[in-house]
């Protein structure tokens, strides 16, 4: 095991702001892109099947009229 | 076994496989991070010059290989659909970059934080930092471009020369360790001479780099699935699909 304890795992031997500021971010960033991209596709088949209930609509009242 | 690849550059019939493929990556690309990270912070050995420090290398040789494989990636696909204006190859392109942009964000970024404590520096204008800060601007410019042109095909064409014409900066990013003085040091890891490093840390590095690649391929699909409904949202498949039409 290269680590004593768990603080030393945190220190990474006096880097461990810049190791763990690299870690991070990386994290962060694809954590970020992956809500973003989910996001923008729920959004869309919301708005894909709110088109798609109201042309329903339309087409009902045109045939009943 | 004779396969109709054709039938898959049609967008609807690409929009079912890459539904089916999204899952599999996913799970590849979780595992992967999960061993690469675990060999990177647990049984790769302290570097004996740059002590734990080196142990930014996992994800930042890793992000740099993809800023660049995604970027050639995205020519290659815009090329393709400029040259024989397939709509979904362009769509690819159009779905790369932001992934692309992302990874060389992280490059630059864990770069920077690795450049403090072994150069004394954040930053340097040095020739492999500085191509590799213009391949981020490449990624942004063509993503603002496409942005700006309501029209989807024409977006996809202007787009289409600026990924091209970027593509010179990739050797150059490449090679310009080998072709100036750099502060950065050569390649880690070359075709031609037997990796500079422990083995455990290469596995590591590989691990992640595959991870990446996974990662990225989930996420590009993802993100086409998504741009192929915004095109064809008039189309009838469209409106047939389970999402929409319940």
């Amino acid at each position: 095991m290269i680590w004593a304890s768990w603080s030393d795992f945190f220190d990474m031997g006096g880097y461990g702001f810049y190791v763990w500021g690299s870690y991070i971010v990386s994290v962060i960033c694809i954590i970020g892109e992956v809500m973003l991209v989910l996001k923008r596709k729920r959004t869309l088949l919301k708005h894909l099947s709110l088109i798609h209930e109201a042309t329903k609509e339309e087409k009902i009242n045109e045939t009943t009229s | 076994m004779a396969i109709n690849w054709f039938k898959y550059s049609s967008p609807a019939s690409f929009y079912v496989l890459a539904g089916k493929m999204i899952p599999l990556f996913s799970i590849a690309a979780t595992i992967l991070f999960a061993v690469g990270l675990y060999i990177g912070f647990f049984v790769a050995p302290t570097d004996f010059q740059q002590g734990e420090a080196y142990r930014i290398i996992f994800i930042h040789v890793p992000a740099a290989w993809m800023s660049m494989f995604l970027y050639v990636m995205m020519a290659v696909w815009a090329g393709i659909g400029l040259a024989f204006n397939t709509r979904l190859s362009s769509m690819m392109a159009t779905a790369i970059a932001p992934t692309g942009a992302m990874f060389t964000f992280l490059a630059l970024w864990t770069g920077a934080v690795w450049g403090k404590p072994m150069w004394g520096t954040w930053w340097v204008w040095d020739a492999r930092l500085t191509s590799e800060l213009i391949l981020l601007f490449l990624y942004i410019g063509f993503m603002s471009l496409q942005a700006a042109i309501d029209d989807p095909r024409r977006a996809d064409k202007a787009g289409a020369v600026i990924a091209l014409v970027g593509v010179v900066n990739i050797p150059i990013i490449y090679f310009s360790v080998k072709w100036w003085n750099t502060l950065h040091q050569g390649a880690s890891v070359s075709v031609t001479s037997s990796p500079k490093m422990a083995a455990t840390m290469l596995t590591g590095m590989l691990i992640m780099s595959i991870a990446c690649w996974m990662y990225a391929i989930a996420v590009i699909l993802i993100r086409t699935r998504t741009i192929i409904l915004e095109r064809e949202r008039n189309t009838a498949w469209v409106s047939e699909l389970k999402g929409v039409s319940s």
